[in-house]
């Protein structure tokens, strides 16, 4: 019995209905919200400014600093223990590298950017929507950047090469891959690259392309909210 | 963040504020948004002024305590997020998050605003359990009234999670029509001492100016259920009957502005 028809009855490249916008918490330098079906992030960027503990500094340049965590109300079981866990630290950590390749950070040494995420509900790819409310927080905090980085999902689920993936089809009886992915815009090239579960060569390849025009269209998403946050009266 | 003490006190004195407001006045807009999270039994988000919180109830059945075994319980949990406001640091709750938590708690649980009886399933051996997780989203002053609005309206949208009845495992991915036994709806204010003066809805500058505070949880019949003291300025016995007068009265104002966004 093959996956022949999407659960929630998408085209096999659509994307859940996604949210953006920038600019939603004052305190912070700039900030973001993403919204990706049922998996929502919001970002916060706070910097540049001085690093402490002083001996984590780089005395050549600024250092990223990603803080990813779910709301203990989040998960769609029970309740998760606040503070971070091993799984958190490790999006925090491929977060980093996700987004560091854009984001020129050589005027301000000795300085740390830091992004902290909180996701008040998720349904899966919640690393990708963290990732593209962090991308957008960083330009709205106006952090040189070099590119934009827009990140989605891909994967296959029983033989069917799809983009953004639900907790359900995550958890489809059946032969599974999960991919995150994230892409800049200008270079095409991939700065986070992920995958758990079985997938074949061909059909990674196919799951690559659907990436590209997928994380394509977060990008124009990512840019309208950023324009809509900037627009003069 | 630059803090003029002086002027604020200054301006208190006068019964002014650096933000033009009354001191009895309360920022706008306050608007609230509910069932924020679909993951959570019940959730809200409350924005007040520049001040955003949210707030999410989680059920789980557990082991009644030794000592109530006929009744269920309920944990509350703060996060004063490094996201909201520069000054707060990752990590483990430090001392403000866990007194916000521990009032908003008292003015809940010694209210006995939710029925702990009817959260018992089996005498001894099953009942329901309410976490609830503030976490604090932008902070622009007042988070001890913004929690409390946030906690009390998660509450009110809380439905129980479908229960397999052969398991007895929770289903949390489907919701019952089913409500939290209410009993009561206890509202946190918080009156401030600033020179003398007092004032609700303070301002960060505000909050790092005064010199004692006073939280009053109160009902709709103004019963009191709870109240904390915090600051290092004492306070006269006409003083503190001042500031319950204050919270009542601000309590009515901020129990009509929760009806208008839950029903």
């Amino acid at each position: 019995m093959a996956y022949t028809k999407r659960m929630d009855g998408r085209a096999v490249d659509e994307l859940r209905p996604i949210e953006v916008k920038a600019g939603v918490i004052p305190n912070a330098d700039g900030s973001a919200s993403f919204k990706i079906g049922k998996t929502w992030a919001i970002a916060a960027v706070y910097g540049p400014r001085e690093m402490f503990p002083r001996f984590l500094q780089d005395p050549t340049q600024g250092i990223l600093r990603c803080h990813y965590a779910m709301m203990p109300f989040s998960g769609s079981g029970e309740r998760i223990r606040p503070g971070t866990s091993r799984r958190s630290q490790e999006i925090s950590m491929v977060m980093e590298k996700a987004l560091r390749p854009v984001v020129d950070l050589s005027a301000f040494p000795n300085a740390v950017v830091d992004i902290f995420i909180q996701l008040p509900q998720t349904d899966a790819g919640t690393r990708c929507a963290a990732i593209s409310a962090a991308a957008v927080a960083l330009a709205a905090a106006g952090i040189p950047m070099t590119d934009m980085i827009s990140s989605v999902a891909v994967g296959q689920v029983d033989g069917m090469v799809v983009a953004d993936l639900t907790y359900n089809e995550e958890a489809y009886d059946g032969p599974v891959s999960d991919i995150p992915i994230a892409m800049t815009h200008i270079s095409k090239e991939f700065t986070l690259l992920q995958m758990d579960g079985e997938i074949s060569r061909d059909d990674l390849l196919k799951a690559l392309e659907i990436a590209k025009s997928a994380t394509e269209k977060v990008y124009e998403l990512q840019m309208k909210a950023l324009q809509e946050r900037f627009k003069k009266e | 963040m630059i803090v003029n003490k002086e002027t604020i006190m200054e301006l208190a004195a006068q019964g002014k504020r650096l933000d033009g407001r009354q001191m009895t006045e309360y920022r706008q807009p306050i608007s609230m948004d509910l069932e924020i999270s679909w993951t959570a039994e019940g959730s809200a988000k409350v924005t007040l002024g520049e001040t955003v919180i949210m707030a999410g109830v989680k059920l789980s059945l557990e082991k009644p305590y030794n000592d109530t075994p006929d009744q269920g319980g309920i944990m509350i949990n703060a996060e004063l997020t490094p996201m909201s406001s520069s000054e707060y640091e990752s990590g483990p709750p430090g001392i403000k998050a866990i007194e916000l938590a521990r009032v908003i708690d008292r003015g809940i649980r010694e209210a006995k605003a939710i029925d702990m009886k009817q959260l018992c399933v089996t005498p001894g051996e099953k009942a329901w359990f309410v976490s609830i997780d503030i976490i604090s989203i932008n902070d622009a002053g007042n988070l001890f009234d913004a929690s409390g609005l946030a906690v009390l309206a998660a509450l009110k949208s809380t439905r129980f999670p479908v229960v397999d009845p052969v398991t007895g495992s929770i289903n949390y991915k489907e919701k019952t029509d089913k409500k939290l036994p209410l009993l009561k709806e206890p509202i946190s204010v918080t009156v401030y001492k600033i020179n003398g003066q007092l004032l609700v809805d303070p301002s960060p500058q505000e909050e790092k100016s005064y010199q004692a505070r006073l939280t009053v949880a109160s009902d709709k019949n103004a019963i009191i259920s709870a109240m904390q003291k915090g600051g290092e300025g004492p306070l006269t016995s006409e003083e503190i009957t001042q500031m319950v007068d204050l919270a009542l009265e601000k309590g009515e104002f901020l129990r009509g502005e929760l009806n208008k966004f839950v029903k």
